[in-house]
């Protein structure tokens, strides 16, 4: 048979749903415990909300599934949320905005388009937004939720890396370019091409200096800020920038947060302003974060400060190790041997009175044969059923639903 | 024994319309001639006069750069503002373009109405909601995205887009030969897009693994030629005059009258029902002739883009097919455009068509005959929502669609299985061996309007009155 499954997207299965779902629930007590409340936004978005300048760069934007609508003859496009943070910030808006803060989480699917079909086209993310708090310390609560997410799912090895886009815009502003290049030059590192950021001419050789220093060096303490900042050349503007930065690395320090400071290590940072995070395991990227103060009144709200971050469920679901052995301890498989009426009747009203008590109760018509510890038998004889121990290999006659479930363990 | 070399064979998509005479000059003269490639030629597929594995189909301009990429040619030759905008919306296309060749050169702008009060710089800070009409829809889209647009609705067109700035559209992006002529158009140029010219092109898939040198070796000749007659042949354009004189004016009422095919009997209907149009009869498209009712403004327009534009509320009123209505209102069911008055003329039958020597009869033999071959049925159409219904309602569940720009009959059978076409005797289908299996409807023309804007606004009763003055003509005209 042709494979019919579109490109690029991917079959969830029954292993695969289950460690979906442990990452979820961990995601949302996680979050519960730490009083965020979750919130769930449409899948359909009008374009317009992306296109907003400071949201997306042009290159996602032309990866974006949009669509006139049934009813689109006025030419307004319709999206498939390409991102989980646009739409909670515009629903921020239309709903909480007369809340002080905010703190709000999801699970939520994102489409973006990848040429090859390989990688997954739809993506799953848990994300978190922290709403209406500018204080250092908001970033750090995000940082230190997502790494006790990622611990509580037992996945070791989690690296933090660190940058700062309203560092980094601090500097391309230092450039004294022209509004279209500037443009340029943002989308092309943002799609991740830093060299072009040296590559640059630039009238002032300082600045230039500046830049390869800070690409090419990697600091592990905000002691490299330091220096950073210790250096002459350095503008007022980038100055408070890196003063901002370092609040919140001295903050990580005090905390015994472990981090590494890389400013190439953030894509895509369009909408952030301030500090932005990365959260890798192994070398993959399983999440990542930051500070966005400027993209909720770009899209029409109030000036709001606000930071968040998503992890990345589909590198995690392959991190969950399968469940070594099924435990079949609670569950009991109910052979209905004839379907007759009252027997099927039976059948049902022993299997219910098992899952009231906690049981998985299976009901069985074909005579299959699981590895199931307890099977009980029901057939022509009404009045009895027999219960069978498979791993002992013993049957017993019984009468009365509450003994078979006191012969399994259960109380009634 | 010494064997021929078997030559491959080599197959071209020849364009019609702007590009024919200059393309079969360069042709002849680099010694690739086709018979029969001529402006007034009624066949569609061509046979090289000197090379037996080579032949050529001829189709619309726009359709090439499709069909060289999903590998029906080898090559095409064809403008390179179509190939750009195939590859802004799949930049993926398996295409490779190999030679400019220089003739039929444009510039792709981006411009405003010099009327309009548009700053280029402040373009992407301005909160409105900008409407870009074009006959480019991808590039306009990635030309948007790219300033920043915050907001923005591009509405595709079929042709004549200079005629709607500054009414009916912010920004235009359109095809024209430099500033001077984009300006006698009455428009700004903002931005240039794109340099464009004729362009071979070939599909990468027979670039990488065919031996298809000899045909670049004859365009290589033809760039190496000392004179180069094909780039002294001026294409046919139609002429379009978009000159006015500015006045907003919100209580005129807007009528779109068609171009093309549908100019000659409109004009002959308007004439009957006593609205004179000065400047819609002759050759040259004045895309805005005054009328000799104060109270309309005229707009001459494609007939296929006033469904889309009434429903917007750009027009209160047009004259138009039911064909394009029927089309626009398979895509968007809730629209609020809707036909007042049916006029008469201008009848065709929308049908769906196969080749004679194909063995069905009906839609029900042809779905059977494509239950056997595992394949999908290739539909092409002008009318793509039209053919999607009529296939969803006939339940013909695998398909692909080929929307097309005209001259569809050529397609059968090699690129198209089945074509949802328009015919008025039946004529030009026989002559291409093709045949009718069902009958959609019957199209005729009508004027349409705006269903909101008949019922408020303060043009009610204007647009009552040119409905009653349309009606009373149309009476004598319906059977």
């Amino acid at each position: 048979m042709t494979e019919q499954k579109c490109k690029g997207a991917r079959d969830l299965l029954p292993q695969d749903t289950e460690r979906f779902r442990f990452i979820e629930d961990t995601f949302r007590r996680s979050c519960l415990s730490w009083s965020y409340q979750e919130v769930k936004t449409p899948t359909l978005e009008y374009l317009h909300l992306f296109t907003a300048a400071g949201t997306l760069t042009p290159s996602m934007l032309s990866k974006v599934y949009s669509f006139l609508d049934w009813d689109g003859w006025s030419g307004e496009r319709v999206a498939l949320r390409p991102d989980g943070t646009i739409p909670v910030a515009r629903l921020f808006i239309e709903n909480l905005a007369q809340q002080e803060i905010a703190r709000l989480f999801y699970v939520t699917n994102v489409f973006i388009f990848e040429e090859t079909g390989k990688k997954n086209r739809e993506k799953w993310q848990c994300g978190a937004e922290f709403l209406g708090n500018f204080k250092p310390t908001a970033d750090i609560e995000l940082i230190l939720l997502a790494i006790e997410v990622i611990r509580s799912l037992r996945i070791g090895n989690v690296e933090l890396k660190l940058s700062h886009a309203g560092l980094l815009k601090a500097l391309i502003q230092e450039l004294n370019l022209a509004p279209e290049e500037k443009h340029a030059l943002l989308d092309q590192i943002q799609d991740g091409n830093w060299q072009t950021l040296t590559q640059t001419k630039t009238s002032n050789a300082d600045i230039n200096k500046m830049l390869s220093l800070l690409l090419d060096l990697k600091g592990k303490s905000s002691g490299f800020l330091e220096n950073l900042k210790a250096l002459p050349q350095i503008s007022a503007e980038s100055k408070s920038q890196l003063e901002k930065f370092m609040e919140i690395t001295s903050l990580l320090d005090m905390l015994g947060c472990r981090y590494q400071i890389d400013i190439t290590s953030t894509k895509g940072f369009e909408y952030y302003t301030g500090l932005c995070f990365q959260l890798s395991v192994n070398q993959e990227r399983v999440g990542s974060g930051g500070r966005y103060d400027n993209l909720i009144p770009l899209i029409g709200g109030s000036n709001t400060p606000a930071c968040g971050f998503a992890l990345y469920l589909d590198p995690l679901i392959d991190m969950i190790p399968p469940k070594a052995q099924e435990n079949t301890e609670k569950k009991v498989l109910i052979r209905i041997k004839s379907i007759t009426p009252n027997v099927v009747k039976t059948g049902f009203q022993i299997a219910q009175s098992f899952r009231e008590v906690g049981y998985i109760a299976e009901l069985d018509f074909n005579n299959r044969k699981p590895n199931y510890r307890w099977v009980i038998t029901v057939e022509d004889k009404l009045s009895t059923f027999t219960i069978t121990d498979q791993t002992k290999n013993l049957n017993k006659e019984l009468s009365s639903i509450s003994d078979a479930i006191k012969m399994l363990g259960g109380s009634v | 024994m010494p064997t021929e070399r078997r030559l491959e064979s080599i197959k071209l998509a020849l364009p019609k319309g702007k590009l024919l005479s200059a393309t079969a000059c360069l042709l002849n003269h680099i010694g690739l001639e086709f018979k029969n490639y001529t402006q007034a030629t009624r066949v569609y597929r061509l046979q090289s006069a000197e090379l037996p594995h080579v032949s050529a189909k001829i189709f619309q301009e726009k359709d090439i750069p499709i069909q060289v990429a999903v590998g029906n040619y080898d090559f095409g030759i064809c403008g390179l503002d179509w190939i750009e905008e195939l590859l802004a919306k799949y930049p993926s296309s398996a295409l490779v373009k190999i030679a400019d060749l220089e003739y039929d050169k444009g510039n792709l702008y981006l411009a405003a109405s010099q009327y309009g009060d548009i700053d280029f710089q402040e373009m992407s800070v301005r909160q409105e909601n900008w409407r870009i009409v074009t006959e480019y829809p991808n590039l306009a889209e990635a030309a948007a995205l790219n300033l920043r647009l915050r907001r923005f609705h591009v509405f595709p067109v079929w042709g004549a887009a200079e005629a709607y700035p500054p009414e009916n559209a912010d920004l235009a992006l359109l095809l024209t030969k430099g500033e001077t002529s984009i300006k006698e158009l009455n428009l700004l140029p903002l931005k240039t897009l794109l340099s464009t010219s004729a362009f071979l092109i070939a599909n990468k898939e027979s670039w990488q693994t065919k031996d298809i040198s000899q045909i670049i070796n004859y365009f290589k000749l033809g760039l190496e030629m000392q004179s180069k007659p094909w780039l002294e042949i001026n294409p046919k354009r139609i002429k379009s005059h978009n000159g006015f004189r500015y006045e907003p004016d919100g209580e005129k009422i807007w009528l779109a009258v068609p171009d093309g095919h549908q100019q000659g009997p409109a004009l002959k209907f308007l004439t009957q029902a006593g609205i004179e149009i000065e400047g819609y009869a002759g050759d040259v498209v004045y895309r805005r002739p005054s009328c000799n009712l104060d109270w309309v403004n005229v707009k001459v327009i494609r007939p296929q883009d006033m469904p889309l534009q009434v429903a917007n509320g750009n027009f209160d009123l047009a004259v138009t097919g039911k064909d394009w209505l029927l089309d626009h209102l398979s895509r968007f069911p809730t629209s609020p455009a809707t036909e007042l008055v049916e006029l008469g003329f201008g009848k065709v039958k929308v049908v769906a068509v196969v080749t004679q020597n194909t063995p069905a009869n009906n839609i029900d033999d042809l779905k059977q005959i494509q239950a056997g071959k595992m394949q999908r049925l290739r539909v092409a159409s002008e009318y793509v929502n039209i053919a999607d219904k009529y296939l969803h309602d006939n339940h013909v569940r695998w398909y692909k669609m080929i929307p097309t720009w005209g001259a569809s009959e050529a397609l059968l059978p090699e690129d198209a299985d089945l074509l949802i076409e328009n015919t008025q005797t039946g004529k030009t289908l026989a002559e291409h061996k093709l045949k009718v299996i069902d009958t959609l409807f019957e199209s005729t023309a009508c004027l349409i309007g705006n269903k909101n804007s008949l019922n408020n606004s303060n043009k009610k009763d204007r647009i009552a009155t040119m409905v009653e003055i349309f009606s009373k003509a149309a009476k004598g005209n319906i059977v």
